[in-house]
């Protein structure tokens, strides 16, 4: 699956006097809005090819990074660079790079051959018959040529805004919230589908969602963003399994984070003391060196014992089930510990294992490698609820 | 019975707006019929017999096609002037903020809040006290339909720019258009459906004004004027032709323009 | 959009030229409109209100003197406060009718009048290309005193035997009702069409009989509608004159007359003291009207 690339003669192409490596680089970039950054210089290194994905909070600054990038919004401060080249103060129509907006704005006047035509003849390029009728059966739609865009679906739609972009072939694409308009059947299939198309035209997709399961699903790379800066970078492996803030902990899947100190060192790991409970973390996944911190687990990670039941690893002592609910492929407790919190436990129903029952006492317990700890300075409760 | 009383309260508004739609449409059933009129004796208004003369004969009556004719240049030169005017009007409104838009806003909207009456009287007193009666004509006439077409043109426009997404025009950009070339392939063409309807509606007005137009129109005679000349004196049966002409030509229009927009949509 | 921050950012800023040179742009395409409203629609405000303070005894021949004649203002009220008077009344009165036949209309093309919609809306608009002046006629001709109309009046004795109706107040304020209605039913159909119809049927769901849906939800959602066309057909038909002048006769006129008498007969300082009573009147109406209604975000 590859563009078409018999007539890319060059000429027409924009991105033709951009040298070397297609690298998409931002730094210290920056927008007020008033007394209000929206972004806050931010540094950013997006690797050519990559699906790449801003993920964050609604009003995180992540929208206005892309609109700097497509030249729709003027940056206060710092530099966008493609390739090596400066192209912070060039025109929308003067870069390498196509956008899929969010509601698509496609023209609502103009055919879907003549929206997705409309990049390649504004480049002056007459000979647009082909590539659009290849692109359209890129997306499948090479038999809505001669409708309007109101004629066509959600779906249909959001296909014709990627067809309209990939068409002029971009160094980078924009995606601004692209499966938002679409329910949730279609917008797992067109996940796929998306990822499909990135991996054969093999152009950088910078993709902005608010929806960490969507990012998750089709990124290499994730920038989480809060409040005009990122949070943290990484894999979406990397960012679930080792967050490094409480944001990230609690924005990205769920979190149980305790209230903990530093008691020392032993060898490669921290030895945390969690509410008179003595664990061992690796040291790569504790943040802090000493003085109050948030001990992380993931519910899944929480193993509840009977107690009593003989076992290696680390211990946060007996609670009490609050409360069980059964959804289907695992089972959700609630357990409540010696000190008053109220801890999360997932469980897969296997079947192994029978499924336990309110005010069962049980041990909690969690393997040090899987758990992970935060600066206490953080706010527990960043990122919850948000999306 | 309950039945019954269902059916007719669902059906009594509908009714009633039915009876006011053909209140609307009394006097219309009238001109058509007086256009056909064999009037008994010239000075009678009334109607007596049936005769096709008034339609192969509209111009008779002396004076009546030449104000037609007056009027028609009006109409056309008023609506070409406020619809530019009003059309830009409309895109610093929408588009661009500065100071003074609030001012601007409310000097758009007090024409249209003027009784007609002060408007003319107020054209007629500006022009007299600087130039002297003798101004008054063709000219002014004209001055003054731009002025109180101006501000429908621009409310019309500028409903239809502030329904249109401007991430269309973004789009475009991205998709290496130029200013000029996103405005000229999107923007306009969007756009146009309003700034047509302002212009109707500018033509509709200027073409109808009398009260504006009787101030200021010196010797010129319009239409309006016409008729208002002859319905002192006695009344020929041709007005009812050209009232009749003008129905018949804009509803037409309406529904040449329906055809046309259903079979675009229902092309392929 | 994401969130509050962002979306603002947008609709402030969506280009990238640079705001003062848009600012510039704006002033441009603003001028040539705004230069022609300030001649031709300021000035002659301006110069009427000046035109209404002039010396009553000079003439357009000899030219007029500004002697601050605040006399034109008391002696034209004295001597036309009937009219005056008249003209707010008819007006207000063909208002109100327009409003209780034209409510029913929009709302009958809204919500009943289902694929017959736009057809009824061009029905509503297409007696308009006629000549407002030629639709009057034919009212005079429909309310003669040998017509249809007063025969069958007659008949059911609501006229007397040598009764008419033409040369009545009755005739004028049909002929304003008539001819301003349009300008009544399109405001009320645009804001009942922007309603959302399952707010009616939620209001039922929640035990409104039809009438008291109409009046708790229907009604107040609609004002907007009901303040602009009440406004759009109050305002024209008070300073109208052809009505009063085709359909009614000297014990009919209207404010509108008297402006138009005075001018024609070249009486400019009195003319133009009773066009400013007349602008400014409206005026203050209107804003305690709207601000009654409290739908100042209408302007």
């Amino acid at each position: 699956m590859t563009l078409d690339t018999t007539d890319a003669d060059g000429a027409a192409d924009p991105g033709t006097d951009v040298a070397g490596a297609g690298d998409l680089e931002l730094r210290s970039l920056t927008k007020r809005f008033g007394d209000y950054a929206a972004v806050n210089s931010l540094d950013l290194t997006v690797p050519a090819g990559a699906f790449f994905a801003l993920l964050g909070p609604s009003g995180c600054g992540k929208t206005t990074t892309l609109r700097m990038v497509a030249g729709l919004e003027v940056p206060s401060d710092g530099e966008v660079l493609l390739g090596g080249v400066d192209i912070t103060w060039a025109k929308p129509y003067k870069r390498p790079v196509n956008t899929v907006f969010q509601s698509y704005a496609l023209f609502p006047h103009l055919t879907i051959h003549e929206n997705v035509a409309f990049g390649l003849r504004r480049q002056g390029r007459s000979d647009v018959n082909g590539p659009v009728g290849d692109m359209l059966s890129l997306v499948e739609l090479e038999d809505f040529a001669g409708r309007k865009p109101a004629q066509l679906s959600g779906g249909q739609q959001q296909r014709v805004a990627l067809a309209r972009a990939l068409i002029n072939e971009p160094k980078v694409l924009l995606l601004d919230e692209p499966l938002g308009a679409l329910d949730l059947k279609l917008r797992r299939q067109m996940q796929l589908e998306l990822k499909r198309i990135q991996l054969g035209v093999g152009v950088t997709f910078v993709h902005v969602t608010h929806d960490q399961e969507e990012a998750m699903t089709m990124a290499d790379t994730i920038a989480v963003m809060n409040a005009g800066v990122i949070e943290q970078m990484g894999s979406p492996n990397e960012l679930y399994e080792n967050p490094r803030t409480t944001f990230v902990a609690n924005f990205l899947g769920q979190s149980n984070l305790v209230d903990a100190d530093i008691s020392g060192r032993d060898g490669d790991d921290v030895v945390v003391d969690a509410q008179g409970a003595k664990v061992r973390i690796p040291a790569d996944r504790v943040q802090v060196n000493d003085g109050k911190v948030w001990l992380g687990v993931r519910p899944e990670k929480v193993f509840l014992a009977s107690t009593g039941e003989p076992h290696t690893g680390n211990s946060l002592g007996t609670a009490r089930i609050v409360d069980v609910s059964f959804v289907g492929v695992s089972t959700q407790y609630l357990v409540r510990m010696g000190w008053g919190q109220e801890l999360m436990a997932f469980e897969q129903n296997t079947g192994a294992r029978p499924i336990m029952r309110s005010a069962d006492e049980v041990e909690v317990r969690f393997n040090g490698a899987h758990a992970f700890v935060l600066d206490h300075a953080q706010d527990a409760r960043a990122g919850v609820d948000e999306d | 019975m309950v039945r019954l009383g269902r059916w007719v309260s669902d059906h009594v508004v509908a009714g009633v707006g039915l009876l006011v739609l053909i209140y609307l449409f009394v006097p219309m059933f009238v001109v058509i019929a007086m256009s056909f009129n064999d009037p008994a004796s010239r000075a009678a208004y009334t109607l007596d017999g049936f005769t096709v003369r008034n339609w192969t004969n509209p111009c008779e009556p002396e004076g009546l096609c030449s104000s037609l004719v007056t009027s028609l240049q009006v109409g056309i030169l008023a609506t070409v002037g406020a619809t530019v005017l009003g059309t830009l009007m409309a895109f610093a409104l929408v588009r661009h903020r500065f100071r003074g838009r609030g001012t601007a806003n409310v000097v758009i909207f007090l024409p249209m809040a003027s009784p007609e009456v002060v408007l003319g009287a107020s054209l007629l007193a500006l022009f007299v006290s600087t130039a002297g009666g003798g101004v008054l004509g063709f000219g002014t006439i004209l001055i003054a339909h731009i002025m109180f077409c101006l501000s429908f043109v621009v409310v019309t426009v500028r409903a239809r720019l502030q329904g249109m997404d401007t991430s269309l025009e973004q789009a475009a950009m991205d998709l290496y258009a130029t200013e000029s070339q996103a405005f000229w392939k999107v923007t306009f063409p969007l756009v146009f459906p309003g700034i047509l309807s302002a212009a109707l509606l500018a033509f509709a007005l200027s073409f109808d004004d009398f009260i504006v137009t009787n101030f200021n129109s010196g010797q010129t005679v319009t239409f309006p004027m016409y008729v208002w000349g002859v319905a002192q004196r006695d009344i020929p049966m041709q007005i009812n032709v050209i009232g009749t002409a003008m129905f018949l030509v804009a509803v037409l229009l309406v529904v040449v323009s329906e055809v046309l927009r259903v079979r675009r949509e229902r092309v392929r | 959009m994401s969130g509050p921050a962002a979306s603002t950012a947008t609709s402030t800023e969506t280009s990238t030229t640079t705001p003062r040179k848009r600012r510039s742009i704006g002033w441009l395409l603003l001028l040539p409109g705004a230069l022609w409203l300030a001649a031709f629609f300021v000035t002659p405000l301006v110069q009427l209100v000046a035109t209404s303070l002039y010396d009553p005894n000079g003439s357009v021949e000899a030219g007029y003197a500004m002697t601050w004649s605040w006399g034109n203002y008391t002696e034209a009220l004295d001597f036309y406060s009937e009219p005056f008077i008249r003209g707010f009344v008819y007006a207000g009165i063909a208002t109100v009718l327009c409003l209780l036949i034209g409510y029913p209309l929009a709302y009958a093309i809204v919500f009943k009048a289902g694929r017959w919609k736009n057809l009824m809306l061009v029905l509503v608009i297409a007696p308009f290309f006629t000549s407002f002046l030629v639709r009057t006629l034919a009212w005079k001709l429909i309310l003669a005193d040998n017509g249809f109309v007063v025969s069958t009046f007659k008949t059911l004795g609501l006229v007397d035997d040598d009764g008419r109706l033409l040369a009545t107040g009755f005739a004028v304020v049909a002929g304003l009702t008539y001819n301003f209605l349009p300008f009544m039913v399109l405001p009320l159909y645009a804001s009942l069409e922007r309603l959302d119809h399952r707010l009616i049927e939620a209001a039922g769901d929640l035990y409104a009989s039809p009438a008291q849906g109409f009046r708790k939800v229907t009604l107040p959602l609609s004002m907007p509608g009901v303040v602009a066309g009440t406004l759009l057909t109050f305002i024209p038909s008070a300073g109208d004159f052809i009505n009063s002048q085709l359909l009614g006769d000297t014990n009919q006129t209207m404010i509108g007359n008297s402006i138009q008498t005075l001018f024609e007969a070249g009486s400019y300082p009195a003319a133009s003291a009773l066009s400013v009573t007349l602008m400014a009147l409206i005026i203050v109406m209107v804003a305690i009207y709207i601000r009654r209604a409290g739908t100042e975000e209408l302007l």
